[in-house]
């Protein structure tokens, strides 16, 4: 009994206190920011692992598929129920944001999981480096695609979602935005792992290791590929579009390939193949991004104090864009399979799986 | 929409004049045969005669050049090689390809995809049908482990068994899906002999046991001669005899072919 709904629990209760710390403002806009970023980066690191890790192929334009979702939940909701200069006065009661907002939300979605068509077609008679590529070019194809059309904004992206956070307060007063990352988050974990568990789910891991004999033994591969690639570039959407409104703007360049390469790192610093690795790693890798932000001042004070800088020069944050890739290959060096290798945690501490359940 | 057999007693399968061309080169040329139900019938030939060519053929991986292929009936002219297994076809490869990183248990479940019945929207809702159909999967799968005296192994990963029990699972995992028609390329390459022994039994039981034809390529004449009762030999591509083990054995287009080769 307990072992059945330990799960439901633990997660209740996260949710439970993130959300009254943050209703209560016990927790900085700072803090409940880089949680929120969580939520984001293991849907994003997730999703991608499903094709990276699980389908064996690899995709490197994520990013590309959360730019979709981004643009096109922001564009719906303001034009829905906001006031603003591209769409004029709303087409709905502002009201009503907030139980449009999920729908909103996975509207984002669906967009970026056709989007993920434009990778899942080439990919039933293309393989490895080749379809790598085309994953990169797809990436490319979206942004370039959105910078280019002015009328909402061009690459200077677009606002006006902070609008419909503040309808939907205005609705119940609710810190609304960390709830949908939460169950979001919960929500993606959840249905990637039924997917995979599943014995239709399992076709995935047949292809990455023998696609030949996965056809040939019954498996649809055509299909199987095409929903691995649209619920992962769906999901990816999903992720975008949350990043969008917590953010309240978006523009196209923070969805280039230097995001896609952020997802890659999670991915492979957790481990392909294991879920449990992917939600670890993007919890660590966003909490070390945010570190640098206080360890990178600290080396600069601490270099000028010891004289091996000059004193003109400040080692800036961009240097963060140094150590983390630095750390990549360190990892690439030393351990390869990230922290988790295939494994879920359940595998690794057996005696886990005797308090939990989790499907 | 799956085309129904026309008639119930077509051939389990039937080929007619297949040919197939890679290039300049006829890998397969000009044949055709018959296998009715239940029957163990042969297919020999020197290395690259193009056996394994005409099994890939008839598993749907390569389209012919010309001719066709029936199945119970229903040609397989352009359908993709997952439809051609659920038209009742089961098969194992020349060189074992099992899932290795997959555990011997899901190996067999997996290759139950074309008899799931359920997508991706019942597994991501666990509604009571997935439930119900995973449960009947497993116990499939673990019925014919059970079967092959392979339950013991069913959390393992394949490629930590031995070799000859790899052999046997890839055989299972061929007929997890109860084909009609089980094709076997050289089941018995890469065993010892005592290896190949419980090889030709099994075979046999398989063969008494379940309601399946089978079609195997050998290259080890004995295993063909305990085994089969029609055997067919082809050499680049051709058919150059057929008929009992007895009579390809002393026919002389046969020797010839095979002059030098010590399998025989
Ligand atoms: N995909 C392909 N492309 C080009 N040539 C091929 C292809 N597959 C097979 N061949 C050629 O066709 C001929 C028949 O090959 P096949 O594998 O069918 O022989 P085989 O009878 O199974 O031989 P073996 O006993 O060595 O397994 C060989 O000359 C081979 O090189
Ligand atoms: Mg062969």
């Amino acid at each position: 009994m307990l072992r059945r709904y330990s799960v439901h629990l633990i997660l209740a209760v996260t949710g439970g206190a993130i959300i009254t710390m943050a209703y209560q403002e016990y927790l900085s806009l700072y803090v409940m920011s880089v949680l929120m970023f969580i939520g984001v980066n293991i849907i994003l690191s997730t999703s991608l692992n499903l094709v990276n890790g699980y389908m064996g192929e690899f995709s490197c334009g994520h990013a590309g598929f959360m730019c979709v979702g981004a643009y096109v939940s922001s564009l719906l909701g303001v034009w829905l129920f906001a006031k603003d200069k591209v769409f004029g006065t709303a087409v709905l009661n502002p009201d009503y944001a907030l139980y449009a907002f999920p729908f909103i939300l996975l509207a984002g979605g669906v967009a970026a999981a056709l989007a993920g068509l434009l990778v899942a077609i080439p990919s039933y008679k293309t393989r490895g480096d080749y379809l790598a590529i085309i994953t990169i070019a797809a990436n490319f194809i979206i942004i370039s695609t959105i910078e280019n059309i002015g009328a909402i904004g061009g690459s200077r992206g677009f606002m006006g979602m902070k609008r419909l956070i503040n309808s939907m307060e205005d609705i119940v007063d609710l810190p609304w935005m960390p709830i949908w990352v939460f169950i979001f988050t919960v929500l993606c974990v959840w249905v990637i792992r039924r997917y995979v568990s599943s014995t239709f789910g399992k076709g995935v891991s047949a292809i990455s290791q023998d696609e030949v004999a996965a056809e040939i033994m019954s498996v649809n591969t055509n299909k199987i590929k095409t929903i691995t690639f649209m619920l992962s570039s769906g999901l990816a959407g999903i992720a975008g579009g949350l990043f969008a409104y917590i953010l309240g703007y978006v523009n196209p360049g923070s969805f280039n390939i230097m995001k896609s390469t952020e997802v890659l790192v999670m991915v492979y610093l957790g481990g392909m193949g294991s879920l449990s690795g992917s939600v670890l790693s993007a919890i660590l890798f966003t909490l070390l991004l945010e570190a640098f932000r206080f360890i990178i001042p600290v080396i600069n004070d601490f270099a000028h104090q010891i004289h091996i800088i000059s004193p003109d020069y400040d080692i800036s944050q961009v240097w963060r864009w140094v150590l983390i890739p630095l750390l990549l290959i360190i990892l690439m060096q030393f351990r390869p399979e990230g922290i988790m290798g295939n494994r879920e945690l359940g595998d690794i501490f057996p005696r886990l799986k005797k308090f939990y359940r989790f499907k | 929409m799956q085309t129904q057999p026309k008639t119930n007693d077509a051939p389990v399968m039937e080929i007619r004049g297949l040919t197939q061309n890679f290039g300049g080169l006829k890998a397969v040329s000009d044949f055709s045969v018959k296998l009715g139900k239940n029957e163990l019938s042969g297919l020999i030939g020197p290395n690259g005669a193009g056996k394994t060519t005409v099994f890939n053929l008839v598993s749907g991986f390569y389209q012919p050049s010309e001719g066709e292929i029936l199945i119970g009936g229903v040609p397989t002219a352009g359908l993709k090689p997952h439809k051609v297994t659920s038209l009742g076809v089961g098969r194992t490869f020349q060189n074992i390809r099992l899932w290795n990183d997959m555990t011997v248990l899901d190996n067999i479940c997996v290759a139950q995809h074309s008899q799931l019945n359920y997508g991706f929207f019942h597994s991501a809702i666990r509604s009571k049908h997935y439930l119900q159909r995973e449960k009947e999967i497993t116990e499939k799968a673990a019925e014919l482990l059970n079967v092959f005296d392979l339950m013991k192994y069913a959390d393992d990963f394949p490629k930590n068994l031995p070799y000859g029990t790899q052999r046997k699972l890839e055989i299972a995992r061929a007929l997890s899906s109860h084909p009609k028609l089980l094709l076997l390329d050289e089941p018995a390459a890469g065993l010892n002999s005592a290896d190949a022994h419980d090889l030709i039994r099994l075979i046999r039981w398989i063969h008494e046991t379940f309601d399946v034809t089978i079609w195997m390529i050998e290259h080890h004449m004995d295993v063909m001669m305990q085994l089969c009762t029609q055997i067919k030999v082809i050499d680049f591509g051709e058919t150059i005899a057929e008929g009992s083990a007895e009579h390809v054995r002393n026919h002389p287009a046969v020797m010839t072919a095979y002059l030098g080769d010590e399998n025989i």
